[in-house]
């Protein structure tokens, strides 16, 4: 039984205020909210107490649908109703190699594709941000106040054009991201917490339109991830849809318009659930034409048409082992993830593969968000004394620059532990020349053609000199989110050029603050009211951990710094009482600033403790 | 924050030397990103979580740079004012190269022939070939011979490259 805990008399005790934060899974069938209750991670239930909300978002005449009722109109209203939109985050037009397969009217636009419905041209962001947004009202109607954060899940093998994506869309959501974690990881502390399981462990997660496989160790309360390998592009339904051209080829029908591809689609998924549990199933479906499927799926059947799709999954597996330096003998343990695990072909090759049966024993459907949810709760600043775990989490594609010839330079090597920063020195190639463009990539292949384009910069303002006399150092940083940043700086000269390698693909902060405008009309909550609540949280924030800081290290600054920080932090303090946002922000940032030394020295002194083998981090957690 | 300038052996509280207990370095590690990991400090002020952000970046950095043998040695020489993998002076050992010259011709061989039980083959020999000159390379770091060692690690660097290649063969032909 956990003892009472006393706080000595003379000490001011922060009050212990429970932040509230969730766990999200924008997954690209369903998508879930979790949050921790009482020390064990739940999932939030809608009003009518269903805990998935199907990830569906309809534009009808009379408004926004999202979930359920967005799902009634899949037939009905196939082009308004948008389905999957996780398959086309931080993708353009191009990317799609089955973009047929989607009855939405598109729009190639740079970066990522747009789609046209009824309420106008929409973006994949815009149209995650609706479902995410009902997460975040079911949260706050559930939890009974504004969230302080959240953490979105993402697969492992997203890019960092998709993460940025998933990460605006929360933002436009009126979220506060806390993290993006990757899935397989958010399972694997669910799972790994929950058994406390010691060992190196694969997760296989295969999700409605996207599959990772992870691989990592967990050591002593560390979840160290070796590799991870995967394909954004294939899911469950990618077996559905080997289902419906089955149906289609087999009854002889076809080409069907796009209300009776949904309708086919739908009578292809129900078929392949039931053959989760059975041997055949019946596939019986009347097409618009008046044109009748009504077919006998088996399980043989259906894993024959499958099994490309199950040896595609067989792929990732591998690569992630070859760069773990493990083989599959070595691997304590398989937890499988994501609803499309339940089929048994696929628990028959993972098993075969690994010569062992795989792990089962949490829900395949909610263990993203039940990780997501313990995650956010320690992020949020709830972290309990016992809770000493720590995530390492990698970068899944190799990021790099263009070099003559069009070839890529890799910086950052793919499975690297983020965060990391890494610079490289580069030159002119011609005498004179005063600029230089930068085009940043990802992926393995050494062309750049072959690899994503994640931006363009120009460094510009370099002196004249010859060939390869400028030293041109280029930096890319990843941060906890897997997000890379660059700048470049001529070293001679000192002329610099940054960017966060975001509005290639289409997303620049103007527009989403153009987005939020919009989405305003439609919402109940008052910007500006929300605005100065957010700054007010902030400041609050940082009053509190500034406090803390000053509490275990204060003997670290000199009078007159410790001076400086307590005018700052009452200047802060003043102006969270009043209405004005902009002085608020301009206080708290000034806040920020007189803590930077105090901040370095308290590291220094963690540092030196972590090595001194004693728990000084403990000590400080309290 | 972390001293920028502070070496990675003296950063993990190692003793300066090729040769060391892996476990003692995965454990300071570990120690160390306890107290830095960004994770730690998200509800702390932008300062500090700046600081975070840096200092766990230069954390794995070094680990990544005294965790894997090749870089460790590279590391080491650069510490003494060598620099393995400068462009003058790249020239290996006839002898080796025409090794490697032939090794690369099978798996050219092996990769047309779509043969991954083959590479696979080929690539345990690289890698056994490269334990062994990893012992002669650790060799040569305990007694200071670093001109040796500075040959060794080039070659070294050589078959990690080739393991890397044939790594990427046995992608493309297992799909």
């Amino acid at each position: 039984m956990a003892l009472l805990q006393i706080a000595e008399p003379e000490s001011a005790p922060v009050p212990h205020q429970n932040r509230l934060a969730v766990g999200i899974d924008l997954g690209t069938t369903n998508s879930l909210v979790a949050t921790m209750r009482h020390g064990i991670p739940v999932v939030l239930p809608d009003a009518e107490g269903r805990p998935l909300l199907p990830s569906i978002v309809r534009y009808a005449d009379r408004g926004i649908e999202v979930g359920y009722p967005a799902q009634e109109a899949l037939v009905a209203d196939p082009q308004n109703t948008i389905v999957s939109v996780k398959r086309l985050m931080g993708r353009g037009l191009a990317d799609l190699s089955d973009a047929r397969r989607f009855p939405y009217r598109f729009i190639d636009a740079p970066g990522m594709v747009q789609i046209e419905t009824r309420s106008g041209i929409r973006t994949p962001v815009e149209v995650s941000a609706e479902i995410l947004r009902t997460l975040r009202l079911r949260a706050e109607a559930s939890l009974g106040g504004a969230l302080a954060g959240a953490v979105v899940t993402v697969p492992a093998y997203f890019d960092d054009a998709q993460r940025q994506a998933t990460k605006d869309a929360a933002q436009l959501a009126g979220l506060n991201v806390l993290r993006l974690l990757n899935e397989p990881t958010a399972a694997a502390i669910a799972y790994g917490l929950d058994n406390a399981s010691e060992g190196t462990y694969a997760v296989y997660d295969l999700g409605g339109g996207t599959f990772d496989l992870s691989i990592l160790k967990l050591s002593r309360g560390v979840f160290e991830v070796l590799a991870t390998a995967g394909d954004t592009a294939l899911g469950g339904d990618d077996f559905d849809h080997r289902v419906y051209c089955w149906a289609l080829e087999t009854s002889r029908v076809g080409p069907v318009s796009a209300s009776d591809t949904r309708l086919v689609m739908l009578k292809a998924r129900e078929a392949k659930e039931n053959l989760t549990t059975h041997a055949s199933t019946s596939l019986v479906a009347t097409l618009s034409t008046g044109e009748r499927i009504d077919l006998t799926l088996t399980a043989s059947t259906f894993t024959a048409i499958t099994e490309t799709l199950v040896g595609k999954t067989l792929g990732p597996v591998r690569k992630a082992l070859r760069d773990a330096k493990l083989t599959p003998a070595e691997i304590d343990g398989v937890v499988m993830v994501g609803g499309a695990t339940r089929m048994p072909q696929i628990q028959k090759a993972v098993a075969t593969f690994f010569g062992a049966p795989p792990l089962n024993n949490l829900d395949p459907d909610q263990v993203v968000a039940l990780g997501a949810a313990i995650q956010a709760n320690v992020l949020a600043g709830n972290r309990a004394s016992d809770e000493d775990w720590l995530l390492l989490d990698v970068i899944p594609l190799s990021l790099g620059l263009e070099t003559m010839g069009g070839l890529t330079e890799k910086i950052i090597p793919r499975n690297a532990t983020i965060p990391i920063a890494r610079a490289q020195e580069f030159t002119t190639f011609k005498d004179g020349q005063t600029a230089m463009a930068i085009h940043v990539v990802q992926g393995e292949r050494e062309k750049v053609a072959d690899c994503r384009s994640l931006g363009r910069f120009e460094l510009r303002g370099i002196p004249p000199m010859v060939a390869g006399a400028a030293r041109i150092n280029v930096t890319f940083q990843v941060d906890a989110d897997g997000l890379l940043s660059v700048s470049a700086r001529e070293q001679t000269t000192g002329v610099e050029a940054a960017i966060t390698v975001k509005p290639s693909y289409g997303l620049a902060d103007t527009e989403i603050a153009r987005m939020l405008q919009e989405s305003q009309a439609h919402a109940v909550d008052d910007m500006e009211a929300r605005a100065l609540a957010e700054a007010q949280v902030e400041g609050e924030r940082m009053l509190t951990a500034t406090a803390s800081a000053l509490d275990s290290d204060g003997d670290l600054l000199s009078p007159e710094e410790r001076a400086s920080i307590d005018a700052a932090m009452a200047a802060v303090r003043r102006l969270a009482a009043g209405a004005d946002r902009h002085a608020l922000s301009a206080a708290v940032a000034a806040l920020n600033r007189a803590t930077e030394e105090f901040a370095a020295r308290r590291m220094d002194r963690s540092v030196a403790g972590a090595l001194a083998g004693r728990s000084v981090d403990s000590l400080a957690e309290d | 924050m972390i001293d920028f300038s502070q070496n990675y052996f003296a950063l993990f509280g190692l003793p300066q030397r090729y040769r060391f207990d892996p476990e003692t370095l995965d454990a300071a590690y570990r120690a160390l990103q306890r107290v830095v990991h960004p994770d730690r400090y998200a509800a702390a002020g932008d300062a500090e979580r700046r600081v975070a952000l840096q200092s766990s970046a230069r954390v794995n950095e070094a680990y990544r740079a005294l965790k894997d043998p090749v870089s460790r040695a590279q590391y080491l020489l650069s510490l003494r004012g060598i620099d393995a993998l400068a462009e003058t002076n790249t020239a290996l050992p006839a002898e080796f190269l025409q090794r490697e010259l032939e090794r690369r011709e099978a798996v050219g061989e092996a990769q047309a022939a779509r043969d991954a039980d083959r590479l696979a083959a080929l690539l345990r020999e690289v890698r056994s070939d490269a334990a062994v000159l990893q012992a002669t390379l650790a060799d040569r770091l305990d007694v200071e011979a670093w001109e040796n060692a500075r040959d060794a690690v080039r070659e070294l660097r050589f078959l990690t490259k080739v393991a890397g290649d044939i790594e990427t063969a046995i992608g493309e032909v297992e799909g």
